[in-house]
Formats: C-alpha cells, structure tokens, sequence
C-alpha cells in the first residue's frame, strides 16, 4: 500500500508498505529517519517515541497505515518543531530527512571543541539540555527521552521532580540510573523560566 | 561532587583547555541528540538483504533432521543456511574455548540456539520463512542444575572435551573449579566466638543493553567482507569471524558502529558470523537486526549462582575465618565462565582483612541458557552474599555493620585470599564512613501540605497506600572489584596518533579500535591528547580494524588501558615534535637545551611559560605519527589448586547507602535514596565519572528487587523474555543517587586512575537487600526480591 503522511513538516510517501508495517519501520527503513529508535518494538522502552498529531507515541505501536494524512514529528526535526513553537507558529518544522549511511558511520568522529558545545548545529533546549547535563552516555534511548520530555515541558513548563518521573516513567534508560536526565529536564525548566523573566 | 585526595602531579598541559580532569562534554553528543548518531541497526546499504536466525525451541536435543525446502522456495528469500553449509572446517566460535557452534550440528543444547540463518529482502519475509523450516528434534535429559550435573551417569553437555580446563575439572559437566587455601581455617574456626553460615540464591540478569545486536555484512570486490557491527572489542570479533569464513583477518574489515550499550552482553559474538556468511553467500548486502524478544536469546547472561558462606568472629568484632562455595550456572557454552570463576573466588572475602580462607568457587555447563560477562562479572554474586554475611555476624555480635565493616576493613598493604598485597589505596573504611555521615532524606517524605504524593510511597500510583504499614529501613554495603583483565592475560591497547599543522593551526588525531559503547572513552581520549600535546582541536577517528586492537571494553579498563596508549603515544608524539623544534630553533634560544619543555596552547613554552615557538612553526609540513601498543603490568594465573598468585591489576571499591520504604502489607519497596561513595583514584572527566556510578548503582537495584531471567526449571526454556515480563528499574523505580567521590591515586596507572565502571554495580545490590531486611526483619537470601518473598506467599 501507500502512505502519505507529514513528517517533521514535510510531505512524505512511502510505497510498497507492507500493512504489518510500523510507522516506526517506515521512518527508519523507508524514510531515512533512524533516529527514532528500535530498542523493543514492542511498546515497553519508549525508545521510539514520536509526536503523532501533537500527542507523544511509540511510534512501533502505530501501525504505518494509521499514520495517513497525519503529522508526525520525531527528533530529527525536534529542534525546528521547539523553534518554530518558540516563534509562535503552530507548523511542525520541516527538515528534510537524512540517512545513516555507512558515510555517516565513517564521518562519526569528534569535531574538537566545536562540536562540544553544539555550536552552528541548531537544538531545541532539551536536546542541549542533555548535552550539556551529562544525560547521553549510550545514547539509544535519548531521542524517545528528548521527544518526550520536550512535550512535557510544552504542557508543564515549571514541573516537579515527580512530575517529572510520572511523565517520563514510560522511557526506559539502562546507562545512566535516569539521575542525568533529570537534572537535564531541571535545566531545560530552568533555562527557559530564566529567559521568560528576563 | 566533592573531591579529594593526592594531586596527581600533572603538569605538562595543565594551561590547555579541555584536558584531563575537565568535564568536557561528549564529542558525539551533537549526533547522538539530533537523531543522526548511526548505530548498528541504523545501517543501510542499497539493495541489502535482511537476514534472519531460526532457534532452537528446546532446550536439549538431537536433530534428527532439518527441512529448509519450503523456506528456499518462499518469494523474495536469497540463501538458507544450515551447520552442512558452512564453508570451511571451523564451525565453532568462543572468547577462550571456542566450543560454540556457529549453527547447531546434530544437537542443540540450549532453548534458543540458532539451528538456521535466512536471507530475504524484506524483515518479514525471512521471519517467516524462517518459521517455515522444519526441524525434527528428538529429547535429551537436561542438566539444569549442579545435583542433575554431577549426578552418576548424568549426561554431559559437551563430550570428548579437550579445552586446557578439561584436565583439572572433577566433572566433565564443570568448566572451570578455582580453590583457593590461604592460612588454617580450620584451626582459626576454633578461636571463632561466633560462627555464623549462610546459604544464598543469586537471580540470572540481563544486561538489557537498549541497542539490539546489529549489523551490516556487505561483501567486497577481492572476495572480503566489511562489517559494521556493536561490538566490546573488535579484534577478539576478528580472530573468532574470519576462521569460519575462511578468509585472512585483512580480508574481513570491521568497524565499529554506534553501540547502544553494552555491559558484557556483547563480548561474545551474535549475528557477526551469521551476518557475514549470509552476505558471501549472496554476493549483497545483508543487515540484520534482533528484536528484544530475540535479543534476550542472542546474547550470555548473568550467571545465577548458589553460595554457601561461614564467617567466624572474635567478639571484639575480628573475623576469624572465612569458607565459601560458590556454584555459578555457565549454562550451555563456557563463554567467560572461567573468568568469572577466578573474579568469584578470588573476591569472595570483600575488602576485609582474613587470613585463614578456605575458598571454593566453579561454573556448571548446563542446559540453560549460556552465561558470561556482565558489568562486575563474578565479584556481583559474591559481594551479594558475604556482605549479607557480614551484617549477620554484626548482628550476632550485637555490633553496628558499618563499625563491624569497619574494624575489618582492609587497607592498603592487606593481603588478599590469593597471597597479592593490594599495593595502592585501599580507603575501605574512609568510604564506610562518608556514605554513613551523608545526610538522610527527611522522613515521611511523602507528606506535603496536600496530604501524601502517592508517587513517593510504595506503589506509586496504583495508590495502594498512603502511609500505612510503611517501614523504612537503611542498609550499607561495600565492595571491591578488580580492573582489567587478570591471570596472567597480556592485557594490550593500541593507539596511533598524529599531529599535524591544519589550516594554521595544529591537530592531532587519535585512531584507536576501542569500543565507544556510551561510557565516554573518545571523550577522555581527546582528553589526554589534550593534556599530553597542548593542543585543543582532537579528532577521534572511528574505530576499526586498521589499527591494532585495543582490547576489550569491558572490566573496567579501557581509560587505563587504552588511555593509558593514548597518553603513551602522545608521549612519543611529543618528544619528536621537541626534537625538531630544537633541531629548527635550537640556536634561537637557550631554554631549548634545557629539560622541562611543554607544549601549551598550541605552543611550545618553558616550564615557566616562556614562549618558545608556535608547534605550526616547528610542524611546518611535517606530520607526527605514532603508533604504540601499551601494557599495564603484568599479572599471573592463580595456581590451580592453591588459588595463590598476583592474579589482578588493580582493585576498586565503592560502598553504598540504601534508604528503602516498605509497604509491609503488600510486599511493595520504594528505594528512597541510593548513596554512593567510590574511590576513582582520578577522575578524568567527572561528569563521566559519576555517570558511570549512576548507571552502576541502578544496574544494581535491578538486582535486588526486580530483574530476573525466568528458566523453567523443568524444561529449560526461558519464560520472559521480553521487557514486559523482563522489568528494569524505570525512572519511577528511582532514587535520588547522590555521589561522593573520592581521589586517591594509584602510582601504578596513568593519572593515578582507578577503573570505575564496575564497582557501584556490586554493593548497590546488597545495600538495598539490606535496608529490605533492616525494614522488614525478614532473612531474604535471594535476588531479586519480589512482593511474594516480602508477604510470605512465595
């Protein structure tokens, strides 16, 4: 079958879809957007998490024909989708999609002090909020976390610690014991309360 | 953080930003954020095939025969493999017994043993065709256990064994045995004033790694094959792939793709060999990606074990003896069992003082599944049981545990059960009593102005109490873990590096084949060559196989190993780079005779910080390049039946403080607070540093209380293998982890570092059983703990 669907602002189609599909599957597979990830497939790890018309998903619990004509955002457009929220517009960004090649994989190298602190590479708050609080170690569970997170703020911009728990409870991390992510998820509060008064 | 401890004495690059000691942030972090960090199941290759392993359903078995027609006929499948179609005579794999069919030939001997590999052009297509093949099994008896092992004419799980164990093994069923003897405890159990035993069950974990096993085998033009895989240590990858498909090691190249976690569960080999004889026998791409369902299958576990303990002491609170059996479950194949024999024995004390041991440990083969590396392997079962024996003899003597602990505390000096002198600091007491003077989170922590926040009690949201019949209870635990590989292993890294003049400025690059599996070593690579050059643009090359190997990622050691490589080949690098600087400039200043040179912000000055030259002055066009192997000191093998020798590099220790609340009615834990105290020697990154403790300690709540392997005691067959039914600990499950670290270096490693990986996973476990018991008054002599065995309804 086919599938059109909207994916971080972008009109996208997908050919040859097989129903039993994921929408997880076709971004990964057929759309060139890894970045939602497959640590389960099945709906308990929060690893693969999306905006699905707004509402956060485990985007390998939706089937892919569910997905027609509806908006999907994941991390790949995570800093468009807070920037353009920032502004005031309600559009999704649109970025296009990018594929982890094996150039990819060759070009994965560190970029000196540059690439340390994210400069010239546009984040939304959250992402550099991980970064910069040590949240990332592995990394496989960090964009259903920033997906997640970011939409949790969007509802409750001054949480709780314990609404921060509730609201991530469904995002499983093996690396880090959660303690970063929290303190990234405090920083990300904390950094924009600071901004709205100043 | 608070840190304290010796100054390490760094001096050259001490002025350049972004060196050792400084939390820089990761390199990757940037890709890992933004969705583009390619793992290994992100691959893709145009035209690639998915490749697909059909296992065993049973536990123990013949094949009596094996039907792959109906799947070779399916549309859109590329190759059907079995045993008969391996291309050459080595058909087995292991990490030091290489007793692991690549496909099962004739039996199986575990649930979930890959009997057949399909290639197809879609995911679904080779699952299903897969499932279209028919394998006939007839049943064998299983052994499951040590009684069903070692009973008379048990079956044997491996016959005809001819591995260096197989001489010195009282059963054929046994993989490795270690005793260890020091002093007479018999003689020191008649000075005992009290005795007290234990017997102790310890759950099989699952290292639950986030990433699935991945790959990409895409053949080459010269009849090779490039491999981009998740993997702890590429090289041992290499000498393990490239036999069974015939092929020299230069003609199979592999490269490290982003690893999603790792934790043990992938220094033995999964879909690598299955991926790359698939893409050869096809001529395409093939990428292959377990499912958690499989995952669960395709990789060791943490070995169950049963440990019987009996501890003496003086009543002034001196042990007087320890003896100790521990049995660990190896499962199927050997695997890492017989290290994880020598860690078990060989750390089965503690950090105590005890001369008189008596000290058995050995790993079964059986027909469960195999066991192997996880995070503390060996050292996490037995820290579990001797600390619950240490609380008992305090209890007995009417003594505080942590003075208990205390008062027997090693220290530098102590000897170990295997006669080694621990030759650097040992700050065991120093760590008990940090963690004891740590402020207590409030009590009734709960309650707010609103009345209880359910989420703070056990039971969270399910609203199952809002207070009554909750118990607190505190506990401690302490423990050590050893770093690096040991008995006698040549424990190696490489690393190349070069520095060069780009684009007006110098660069150094570091190219090592070390595994980045999220603990942050290219982060402290760039570090060091910081440090070592004076320079602060590092690139990391990717690692693979053009380099030497860097061992494994895993006991702890790649900062010390690896960094240790890098920080040698910078050392080299810069020497040369004086040398020209003298050989061109020499004459135009006196200080270039003298010692004490340093490279500093891309400059070469005076140790008091005269500058001498710009390093794009002296480079000109040259360009350094170093490659240097690096070995920590040697180690020795315990002796076999003694147990004595120098068998370890460096030990590590962390201590724990749990504070629990119990709902005693229910049966349900809520973890309060889960403090740590670990000795580092230095943190070269303390942001990593304690990301490392985090990780460790909630690796270790798991144990306690929730995660568990589930075999079928009858048929062998695991019966959760999901994360439904699998659970790991969930932000919800956690504590606040505060942190203590402290630096006290060891003269013997680069920086004064001390391994740290590993420590907080062992005394995180005892120290939440311990506020259980302490809360509920209960034995418990198992992990994990579950409602059942708090309600007396197990």
């Amino acid at each position: 079958m086919r599938v059109n669907l909207t994916v971080n602002g972008r009109p996208q189609q997908a050919d040859d879809v097989w129903e039993g599909e994921s929408l997880l599957y076709v971004l990964r597979e057929r759309m060139g957007l890894p970045g939602s990830k497959n640590a389960c497939e099945q709906g308990e790890c929060g690893s693969c998490t999306v905006r699905l018309d707004g509402v956060p998903v485990c985007s390998c619990l939706v089937a892919a024909g569910q997905a027609e004509g509806r908006e999907v955002v994941t991390v790949e457009g995570l800093a468009e989708f807070a920037r353009r929220r920032a502004e005031g517009g309600a559009a999704p960004g649109a970025r296009a999609g990018q594929s982890a090649s094996l150039d990819a994989a060759r070009r994965w190298q560190a970029g000196g002090t540059d690439s340390q602190t994210g400069e010239h590479i546009e984040l939304a708050p959250i992402q550099q909020a991980f970064i910069d609080a040590g949240a990332v170690q592995c990394g496989f569970c960090t964009p259903g976390l920033l997906v997640a997170a970011d939409e949790m703020l969007e509802r409750h911009p001054d949480p709780s610690d314990e609404d921060v728990r509730e609201a991530l409870s469904g995002n499983l991390c093996r690396c880090t014991g959660y303690e970063t992510i929290m303190d990234a998820v405090r920083l990300a509060a904390a950094r924009r309360s600071e901004e709205a008064r100043a | 953080m608070t840190a304290v401890g010796a100054p390490t004495g760094i001096s050259q690059g001490s002025r350049t930003r972004g060196g050792v000691g400084e939390s820089t942030l990761r390199p990757d972090g940037v890709l890992k954020v933004t969705g583009a960090f390619a793992y290994a199941s992100d691959m893709w290759h145009e035209d690639m095939l998915w490749g697909q392993i059909l296992r065993s359903t049973v536990a123990h078995a013949e094949i009596v025969s094996v039907d792959t027609s109906e799947a070779l006929a399916t549309p859109g499948v590329y190759a059907v493999m079995t045993y008969d179609d391996l291309p050459t005579g080595v058909r087995h794999y292991g990490l030091e017994i290489r007793d692991t069919p690549v496909l099962a030939h004739g039996k199986v001997r575990h649930h979930g043993e890959p009997v057949a590999i399909v290639a197809a052009d879609h995911p679904e297509t080779a699952r299903r065709a897969a499932a279209r093949i028919t394998v006939e099994y007839r049943e064998l008896p299983l052994v499951t256990d040590e009684a069903s092992a070692t009973a008379p004419g048990a079956v044997l799980v491996h016959e005809h064994r001819t591995d260096h164990h197989a001489a010195h093994v009282p059963h054929p069923n046994i993989v490795h045995r270690q005793p260890i003897v020091r002093g007479d405890a018999d003689a020191a159990a008649g000075r005992a004033d009290v005795i007290v035993t234990g017997d102790y069950s310890f759950g099989m974990q699952d290292q639950a790694f986030l990433g699935p096993e991945s790959g990409l085998a895409v053949p080459g033009e010269d009849g090779g094959v490039d491999l981009y895989i998740a993997t702890q240590w590429l090289h041992s990858d290499l000498r393990q792939i490239a036999p069974v498909l015939g092929l020299p090691e230069d003609r199979v190249r592999m490269t490290l793709s982003g690893v999603g976690g790792a934790f043990g569960g992938r220094e033995d080999l999964s879909m690598q060999i299955h991926a790359c004889l698939l893409a050869l026998r096809t001529g395409k791409p093939v990428k292959m990606v377990y499912n958690r369902f499989e995952s669960f299958f395709g990789h060791v576990h943490r070995h169950p074990a049963r440990l019987h303990y009996e501890h003496g002491a003086t009543r002034d609170g001196r042990l007087t003896h320890v003896r100790c059996r521990i049995v660990l479950d190896g499962g199927a194949y050997a695997s890492a069992s017989p290290a994880v024999v020598g860690n078990a024995a060989s750390l089965s004390v503690g950090p105590y003082v005890c001369d008189d041991v008596d000290i058995e440990a050995l790993a079964l083969y059986s027909n469960n599944p195999p066991c192997g590396a996880m995070r503390g392997f060996g050292a996490v079962q037995a820290c579990f049981a001797y600390e619950a024996q240490m609380d008992k003899v305090a209890r007995e003597l009417g003594l505080d545990p942590v003075e208990f602990r205390r008062i027997n505390a090693m220290e530098q000096g102590t000897l170990m059960p295997t006669g080694q002198s621990v030759d650097s600091p040992a700050p065991v007491a120093e760590l008990l009593r940090r963690i004891k003077a740590m402020p207590m989170p409030p009590e009734r922590q709960w309650e707010s102005s609103e009345g209880a926040d359910v989420r703070q009690l056990p039971g969270g949201l399910s609203n199952t109490t809002h207070g009554e019949g909750v118990v607190r209870g505190v506990g401690y635990a302490v423990g050590i873990k050893n770093v690096g590989f040991s008995e006698g292993f040549d424990d190696y890294s490489t690393a190349r590096v070069r520095l060069e003049a780009a684009g007006g400025r110098p660069v150094v690059t570091v190219h090592t084949a070390m595994a980045e599996v999220g603990q942050g070593g290219v982060t402290v690579h760039a570090q060091i060559a910081r440090t070592e050059l004076g320079v602060t643009q590092v690139t990391i090359e990717p690692a693979d196989t053009r380099v030497g190997s860097a061992g494994s990622t895993s006991a702890s050691r790649q900062t010390y190993v690896t960094g240790g490589a890098v920080k040698h080949a910078c050392e080299q690098v810069r020497e040369r780079v004086l040398d020209i600087g003298r050989r061109r400039f020499g004459s135009h200043h006196p200080a270039w005779a003298g010692a004490g040179l340093l490279l500093e912000g891309g400059k070469v000055v005076t140790d008091g910080g005269e500058v001498l030259a710009d390093l794009v002055d002296v480079l000109e066009d040259e360009v350094i390049e170093v490659e240097r192997e690096w070995r920590h000191r040697p180690t020795e093998p315990f002796d076999p039946r003694t147990g004595q020798g120098n068998g370890h590099v460096q030990y590590s220790f962390a201590a724990h403080r749990a504070v629990v609340e119990v709902d005693t009615e229910l049966g349900l834990v809520k973890v309060v607070e889960l403090a740590c105290a670990q000795d580092v020697g230095k943190a070269l990154n303390p942001l990593s540093v304690i990301g490392q403790i985090q990780g460790g300690t909630v690796q270790g709540l798991g144990i306690a209380l929730m995660e568990e392997v589930v075999v079928d005691p009858v048929t062998a067959e695991v019966k959760n293998p999901s994360f439904t039914d699998y659970l790991l600990p969930t932000i919800l499950d956690t504590p606040a982890l505060p942190v203590d670290v402290l630096e006290l270096a060891d003269d013997h490693a680069p920086y004064g570092l001390r391994g740290v990986g590993e420590a907080p996973t062992l005394s995180s476990t005892l120290a939440v059983l311990a506020a259980v018991r302490d809360a509920t008054g209960l034995a418990l002599d198992r992990t994990p703990v579950r409602p059942e065995h708090l309600t007396g309804t197990a």
